[in-house]
């Protein structure tokens, strides 16, 4: 028998249970205002919103390799288009899309046009330096560390949304 | 890329157009974000029993004379408190978008009237169908219950034997706490589990017991 291809982000998120983003956005807002109150240090912050993300990523990447069926990316320009297209789909249902490499091809950007995590919110002064998505950098950390790709010494989130 | 629209710019996030709340992200996306919330708040409270073990005599007294499983339950409590204030600032902002959003700028004034605003409008936003069921309760007249076969937040999550009566629907009630609270109906609201008959998994009643002031309130208005 055919081993089954690798499905779509749109096929997949179709087929997997969903909760409304709001919900998620005023959870993922939740969680930062009590970091904020707790850590007060910007910096300490973005570490421990990483470190949160790289706990979902190695946990996601299991669920993400058993939907999606995913065959092994043979280069790391697949891995991120992979990424943009089923991973954020799958999971928060908004495509992106892969900009900015460099020559050697070993960096890239992936800009998230609509990003659920944003929505509502507006950082104020004392809270500039604060990267608000990090959790997603650290997602994506954690899932490819999990499958063996030689992890990204610097992800860092630039925010490009229409906000 | 040919014809690529202009994204308009907005100075402010007040004067963007507020989103139909249509979107979905993955249930799969809001339970790890919501285990993470969990277990950073077991994190912090274990550093503040630790804080209280080094520098409070409280704790060591509590635990001297009733016992280790005081101390445990302190611990229960500071969590639940600060996974009820999590879903505090969500319910509050809930109730401000549902208002403008779902009932053309209109909020429930009576006691029923905000009842059944929770129990129907929130919950069908927030977790895709009206709560189960809404009970009023029978011992006093200032508490009502709404019940759920199954919470959302608790559909992955099992608790060991050892955390007692650590329930994660504290978020919810949290939740319906800020949405109360901030239509002038101060509430105390907390979740609790309760075993069914032929069921595995126990059902959860968020209990909501209502300020005296709310009560004189409802009975002048008649």
């Amino acid at each position: 028998m055919a081993p089954a291809g690798p499905r779509s982000g749109d096929a997949i998120f179709a087929s997997v249970e969903r909760v409304n983003a709001e919900l998620f956005t005023l959870t993922y807002g939740a969680i930062v205002r009590q970091l904020l109150t707790d850590l007060e240090e910007v910096d300490e912050v973005n570490k421990q919103l990483d470190q949160m993300g790289y706990n979902i990523g190695i946990r996601l990447v299991d669920e993400f390799l058993a939907k999606s069926n995913v065959s092994r990316c043979v280069d790391f320009k697949e891995t991120a288009e992979v990424i943009a297209k089923v991973g954020f789909k799958m999971f928060l249902g908004v495509g992106a899309s892969v900009t900015n490499w460099d020559a050697e091809g070993t960096c890239c950007s992936i800009v998230l046009e609509d990003n659920p995590l944003v929505d509502f919110v507006e950082l104020p002064d004392t809270c500039q330096g604060l990267y608000y998505c990090n959790v997603l950098s650290g997602v994506i950390r954690g899932a490819l560390e999990m499958v063996s790709v030689p992890s990204c010494a610097s992800l860092s989130l630039v925010f490009s949304s229409s906000s | 890329m040919i014809g690529a629209s202009k994204i308009k710019q907005y100075s402010n996030v007040l004067e963007k157009p507020l989103s139909k709340g249509k979107q979905e992200v993955s249930l799969s996306a809001f339970a790890f974000l919501f285990s993470e919330l969990v277990q950073y708040n077991q994190t912090q409270v274990d550093n503040i029993a630790e804080l209280e073990r080094r520098y409070g005599v409280i704790l060591l007294l509590q635990t001297m004379f009733l016992g280790p499983w005081a101390a445990g339950s302190e611990i229960v409590h500071n969590q639940l408190c600060r996974l009820e204030d999590a879903g505090y600032a969500v319910g509050a902002r809930c109730l401000e978008l549902l208002c403008h959003r779902e009932k053309g700028n209109r909020r429930e004034t009576r006691l029923l009237g905000i009842l059944s605003f929770v129990h129907s409008t929130v919950w069908k936003v927030l977790f895709g169908k009206v709560a189960d069921s809404l009970e009023k309760g029978t011992e006093h007249e200032d508490e009502y219950m709404i019940s759920e076969k199954e919470l959302l937040v608790n559909r992955f999550i099992s608790i060991p034997k050892d955390m007692g009566t650590f329930n994660c629907g504290a978020f919810v009630a949290g939740i319906v706490r800020g949405v109360l609270d901030s239509a002038g109906f101060p509430a105390v609201v907390t979740a609790h589990f309760v075993p069914m008959e032929g069921q595995q998994r126990p059902r959860t009643t968020i209990l909501i017991k209502f300020a005296e002031e709310v009560l004189r309130r409802e009975a002048r208005l008649g």
